[in-house]
């Protein structure tokens, strides 16, 4: 199947700092892609190169086989790239649901009249069903997180990106956690999931991409990976 | 503006469980629509029993309250701090006197015409102060009006450096022109409160207020940030248009030093930020507490300045969303309500 996202050769540096070296993957539909590396390896870097909040010097992103390389990160949400951020960004004096709303007559171009019962559901799906009118800003580090997922899914994503939404959650959150997102994988969506939870991320990712200076250090079956010698050494500091 | 949906009746795709009501209005901001009104009713009848001079300053008021509606607007929602916003309320005046003085139209019909002359300008403008960063984007609506205010002084046909009279207004009897001033103003001032209590209760609104909290996030959240502001700083160029050709017909004598002086920004961001930035009543709040200091102590001089100053840095010391942005922290209150409060009337499991 063709892929519905792919990085072609993508670069980028700030200075002398290189935070995405010649990059190439893709992802084909429905795949739920888990990426590993340490901390400042570019993880993040790579969803800003995909969502559009960072440009790629060179190379090509291209979804749903359409150059988008150039395209501003708006435009990008509305094509159905949906992101959440590792350190959440909630609108802070807008209560939960109006922050749905954003999401859903912006990215997601509904109507407020159409946005409404799929911003609920979405709420009541991902656990905030009771906090629907509290303000965004007033919620504890998971509900933030929570709010990340809801607002990123209420934007109607074909891809979407994760990043760290499992981090700092119980054990007990952590699976809850994953059964949602098991469920968003039945819709059909699309997802690359950056997490330094490995469990949770094995437990849903049908490929891992291993990132270490900016560039690809490994990509394919979890197992396979999770057993190379060089991600063991670079990623959990185990020496072979 | 309550939209009760019934389960059967919801989006195809996703059906939720439960039906529910989106609420909008609330007792207090029903109050405040029917306080508006009788006030407008109030303030229109007033020049049939007020004193003139009193018509006189609160067409002044009027006039800061357009002005601290439109900059809050603008920095408090658009985050687009501008200290710059006195080159529309230049542009509004002189605009004016070209209108009535050499075009021979109506002036008061005018004052309508200088909004959409500042908000026409405001595009070149734009193109040029938005492509500086942060800061700059400051000092550079700054210098636009800088460089108006001289191009303006250098101008015969404007009246150069020592300015021009309204002479348009001859024709008409003093009481007239001042009944017709203030009721211009009223109307502008309410109008531009509605404006903005529209606006943001607006899909509009959803966009502003989601820059105004978080923009990097808000692009990804598929609004287009660069349009929403070049949209706000229309919107805000127009309001101060308007305000402008306002105050110096109320005025009658506009120089280049008065229309396009840098002194209007502290004024007025003193009332924006001393009121609360980013909400309705703030500004209003803060128009009013502006103009009854500045008419307490405008006979001390310098000292009057300095007490301005004194105030601005307790009060924001001490209460750094504002005056009101404090009280509707403390208490809940807001008499603009642009919240969408959600009530499921049955949830999943059967209850409310």
């Amino acid at each position: 199947m063709a892929a519905i996202l792919e990085l072609e050769k993508v670069s980028k540096s700030y200075g002398a700092l290189k935070v995405a070296d010649d990059v190439s993957f893709s992802v084909a539909p429905g795949e739920v892609l888990g990426i590993l590396g340490p901390n400042g390896a570019g993880k993040t870097t790579l969803f800003n190169l995909i969502s559009g909040d960072v440009c790629a010097d060179v190379g090509r992103v291209l979804f749903g086989g359409e150059d988008v390389t150039h395209r501003r990160p708006h435009q990008r949400c509305r094509m159905g790239i949906g992101r959440s951020y590792q350190i959440p960004q909630p609108f802070g004096g807008m209560t939960v649901f109006e922050n749905l709303l954003v999401g859903a007559t912006y990215g997601g171009a509904m109507s407020e009249a159409q946005a409404d019962p799929v911003c609920i559901d979405i709420l009541e799906k991902t656990g905030l069903g009771k906090k629907a009118n509290l303000l965004a800003g007033s919620l504890t580090l998971l509900d933030r997180k929570r709010l990340e997922l809801a607002r990123a899914l209420a934007t109607q994503p074909r891809v979407l990106l994760l990043d760290e939404i499992a981090g700092g959650l119980t054990e007990h959150e952590a699976v809850e956690l994953v059964s949602l997102i098991k469920d968003i994988k039945m819709q059909g969506v699309t997802m690359i999931w950056i997490e330094h939870v490995v469990h949770a991320l094995l437990a849903v990712a049908d490929r891992l991409l291993v990132i270490n200076f900016g560039s690809k250090l490994a990509e394919g079956e979890p197992d396979a990976v999770m057993n190379d010698p060089e991600v063991k050494r670079v990623y959990m500091g185990i020496e072979v | 503006m309550n939209a009760h949906v019934a389960p059967q009746a919801a989006a195809a795709g996703s059906p939720p469980k439960s039906s529910f009501s989106v609420e909008r209005s609330t007792r207090l901001g029903t109050a405040t629509m029917v306080f508006f009104a009788v006030s407008l009713g109030f303030s229109v009848s007033m020049p049939f029993w007020a004193d003139a001079s009193h018509l006189r300053l609160l067409t002044e008021l009027a006039c800061y309250f357009v002005m601290a509606q439109m900059w809050n607007l603008l920095a408090g929602y658009g985050g687009l701090v501008s200290i710059g916003q006195q080159a529309y309320i230049g542009i509004g005046g002189y605009a004016l006197i070209v209108f009535a003085n050499m075009l021979g139209i109506n002036p008061f019909f005018s004052v309508l015409l200088c909004g959409f002359v500042a908000a026409l300008l405001a595009m070149p403008i734009s193109q040029v102060v938005f492509r500086l960063p942060g800061a700059a984007f400051a000092i550079g609506t700054w210098a636009v009006a800088e460089i108006l205010r001289l191009v303006v002084a250098n101008t015969t046909a404007l009246g150069g450096g020592s300015g021009v009279s309204l002479v348009a207004l001859k024709e008409f009897e003093r009481s007239t022109r001042e009944s017709v001033t203030f009721w211009i103003s009223i109307s502008a001032s309410y109008a531009s409160v509605l404006f903005v209590y529209l606006l943001l209760r607006s899909r509009f609104g959803l966009a502003l207020t989601a820059i105004r909290d978080a923009e990097v996030a808000s692009q990804s959240q598929g609004i287009d940030v660069k349009r929403t502001k070049f949209l706000v700083y229309l919107i805000s160029a127009f309001g101060f248009g308007i305000s402008g050709g306002l105050y110096f017909l109320s005025n009658l004598r506009i120089s280049p030093d008065a229309a396009f002086g840098v002194s209007w920004s502290p004024l007025i961001i003193f009332m924006v930020i001393i009121g609360g930035v980013g909400t309705i009543e703030g500004p209003l709040l803060g128009a009013v507490l502006f103009f009854l200091l500045s008419k307490v102590f405008e006979d001390y001089g310098t000292w009057y300045l300095t007490a301005l100053g004194l105030i601005a840095v307790i009060v924001t010391i001490w209460f750094p969303q504002g005056l009101w942005g404090f009280v509707a922290k403390r208490f809940d209150l807001h008499l603009f309500p642009v919240q969408r409060r959600l009530r499921l009337l049955r949830g999943p499991s059967g209850k409310p």
